[in-house]
């Protein structure tokens, strides 16, 4: 499975670092909100298709990516900086 | 008042540092393998929005002209530059205090400097099959459409984090952890045995 790093262009799986499910929406630090912090933790959409996942270019550039891919056929369909700001031009 | 030496640098590949041809050198000696110890081996990281401003401050301080874009870099002579993350660069001189150099351009609001010259050791593997040693260590392309001259890559063998520059048609130098070097220089030295080694 080939990963395309925005930053890195192509590279293998075995460089990226799995972080989660790119669904979930962190609750305020503060709230108290019980089904909110218990969504956060457990929910999980669990699709047969097109799944937003985050990873990290651990073994390259280290970016945080957003990125798309099919759960059935370990398709990649994009890649993003997980964080916008930085202008660096795409290698790819 | 005491007078100030300056510590030097002890080689963490001297005991498996072994100057001469090895491996399978009947036929040429097809990989060359050096240790590079610059002065000074720099980090550099902008704030999101500052990348441009660094670039320049990096030319003003260097001399050397970065260009912008993903892993984009330049070597020339006794410096070396290229950027091998978002935002981030490797600056290296073959001179010490060039951190000094850079500590009063780098304003808190552009980003950071970190000084790794003690951290990290330089190795240079040149030759016509150089590119044929570095593709049986690291998952990347190393045909030279694809790695230009100058530009900078990030990547790993077995976990060993390596930053690797282009200074050649047959050259690249590698950045691998201080700590890790020995181990990695010694794989090195046994994945040039099949094409026959030089260590100058």
């Amino acid at each position: 499975m080939l990963i395309t790093c925005p930053y890195c262009g192509p590279r293998d799986v075995i460089e990226f670092t799995y972080q989660g499910d790119g669904n979930r929406q962190r609750p305020q630090p503060a709230s108290q909100n019980l089904d909110a912090w218990n969504a956060y933790v457990y929910d999980r959409l669990n699709p047969a298709g097109d799944h937003n996942e985050i990873w990290q270019h651990s073994g390259g550039c280290r970016a945080h990516l957003r990125v798309v891919r099919n759960t059935i056929t370990h398709e990649i369909l994009s890649t993003e900086f997980a964080r916008g700001g930085h202008k660096t031009e795409s290698r790819s | 008042m005491a007078e100030q030496h300056l510590p030097e640098r002890q080689s963490p590949l001297e005991p498996e540092y072994h100057p001469g041809s090895h491996g399978n050198f009947e036929h040429g000696v097809d990989v060359i393998l050096s240790e590079m110890r610059p002065g000074t081996i720099l980090q550099l990281a902008a704030w999101p929005g500052e990348e441009k401003q660094l670039i320049e401050i990096i030319g003003e301080v260097t001399g050397l002209a970065l260009p912008d874009g993903a892993g984009g870099g330049v070597s020339s002579g006794a410096r070396a530059a290229f950027g091998f993350a978002p935002g981030k660069f490797t600056v290296v001189d073959e001179a010490e205090g060039l951190a000094q150099a850079f500590a009063g351009a780098i304003t808190p609001a552009v980003g950071t400097l970190t000084d790794l010259s003690h951290g990290r050791t330089a190795i240079r593997i040149a030759g016509p099959k150089a590119e044929w040693v570095m593709a049986k260590f690291f998952a990347i392309d190393f045909a030279l459409p694809a790695f230009p001259l100058g530009a900078g890559r990030s990547t790993n063998h077995h976990d060993v984090f390596a930053q690797i520059q282009r200074t050649g048609a047959d050259q690249f130098d590698i950045y691998v952890f201080r700590s890790f070097a020995r181990s990695f220089w010694k794989a090195l030295c046994h994945a040039s045995e099949e094409v026959g080694y030089e260590v100058q």
